[in-house]
């Protein structure tokens, strides 16, 4: 038996990321980070923006997604996500019109607090990226 | 008889439509192999996706309050038709084997008095079904520009949807579309999206235990939406690699027949030449007996 898990992101257009032997994901759950480790219980949780951690060994990949579902089932875990990039080679661009866009949405006044508050956050996630 | 010169530009012209229909269908074939990898691509996906809903709408006791996008509003009356063609033509009958199927569902319903509603997304499905459906049609959406299927032009048209349902304008939802088998057959698929019809599989027990987070309600509310989006550009996917197959198989028959009609042609335009000459030599001839 392997010490890890199976992950799968997958996003509409492909498969971003399929990996076996994965000792560790962080990902950002709606309801707070959420570390999983093999032999997790099922579950089924939402994404808030936020950076997901693959751990295997010693090797760490960062990706920030801003929505998604994962499901963690027989050791295998998936993430269905629509909006994802690997933190390594982000386009600074990109970044900084995300952003931008984000403050803009922000100040619109028919928030209610609860899309106030992801939004708030993914800005604040968006810029921890930009200064990196 | 057609006189030479009038064969001869007949010939030519066949020729020159010949070339532009074998160059149609090396684009196309070019076009097909990406269209179909991103159709292969993308199916994990919504597999993915279904799989989960399968196991949240299961695990769902109280029917009566699950969200409205998977019960339904309760009512049958008013059908929203969604209907996916191609934004240009010369792909063969791909176009209107969606339309044909659309029809004959459109037919059905009109026929049990319900109400029909329809969105057309693709302006060649406009162009055929505004003769006879002017009056039913309440959104035509184009996505002339973009050159592939994206995940953001299908969620566009989910977002519509899900706004007219929301302010409940229709009661079922059905989607149109060609689902690619190989590149010599597209199958016309209607498919019921609102309300999600399931599967029943009760065959597995171990999908009772799931952990949620939040509560399965919140989940599902989130998820079904998402959803839609997700079968619309599965959808539009199936239907461009459906597109370019289409067209290439209709391109290859083409360019055959031109091929076909230069032949029958040329042979034509000898025979009338000979037949010229022939009556010429014996013309010279018979002038000179008679001298």
């Amino acid at each position: 038996m392997s010490e890890g898990f199976n992950i799968d992101i997958v996003n509409p257009e492909k498969s971003f990321l399929s990996k076996e032997n994965v000792s560790e994901v962080v990902v950002p759950a709606y309801e707070g980070e959420m570390g999983i480790l093999k032999d997790h219980i099922p579950i089924i949780s939402f994404l808030k923006p936020g950076i997901i951690k693959v751990i295997s060994g010693s090797e760490e990949h960062n990706f920030y997604v801003e929505d998604g579902i994962v499901e963690f089932k027989d050791n295998t875990l998936s993430i269905l996500t629509s909006s994802i990039f690997d933190i390594k080679n982000a386009n600074k661009k990109h970044v900084s019109d995300e952003i931008q866009e984000a403050e803009k949405e922000l100040n619109k006044d028919d928030l209610n607090d609860q899309k106030r508050f992801l939004l708030n956050h993914k800005v604040e996630i968006l810029k921890s990226i930009s200064i990196n | 008889m057609a006189s030479l010169d009038d064969l001869k530009k007949r010939i030519s012209s066949v020729k020159s439509t010949q070339k532009i229909t074998k160059a149609m269908k090396m684009v196309a074939a070019a076009k097909l192999r990406r269209a179909q990898e991103s159709a292969e691509r993308g199916r994990p996906y919504s597999e993915k996706m279904n799989n989960i809903i399968l196991n949240l709408s299961s695990g769902v006791s109280d029917k009566e309050n699950a969200p409205k996008l998977l019960s339904g509003t309760g009512d049958d009356k008013v059908h929203l038709c969604v209907v996916l063609t191609a934004d240009r033509g010369l792909c063969g009958g791909f176009n209107s084997n969606i339309i044909k199927k659309a029809k004959s569902y459109f037919q059905k319903i009109s026929d049990s008095g319900k109400t029909l509603k329809i969105i057309t997304v693709g302006s060649k499905g406009y162009d055929q079904l505004k003769r006879l459906y002017q009056d039913k049609i309440i959104e035509n959406i184009s996505f002339k520009e973009s050159k592939n299927a994206n995940y953001f032009d299908a969620d566009k048209v989910g977002k519509i949807i899900i706004e007219k349902f929301e302010n409940n304008e229709f009661d079922v939802c059905t989607i149109f579309y060609n689902q690619f088998k190989n590149v010599i057959t597209q199958i016309p698929q209607e498919q019921q999206i609102i309300p999600l019809k399931t599967e029943e599989k009760d065959n597995k027990s171990s999908e009772e235990n799931y952990e949620f987070e939040p509560d399965e309600d919140e989940i599902l509310g989130n998820l079904l939406p998402k959803n839609i989006s997700t079968q619309i550009f599965k959808a539009m996917l199936e239907n461009s690699a459906s597109e370019q197959g289409s067209r290439m198989s209709a391109m290859d028959n083409a360019t055959r027949n031109a091929g076909e009609m230069v032949d029958k042609l040329t042979i034509e335009y000898n025979r009338s030449r000979q037949a010229a000459i022939t009556k010429e030599l014996i013309e010279i001839i018979s002038g000179a007996e008679s001298l």
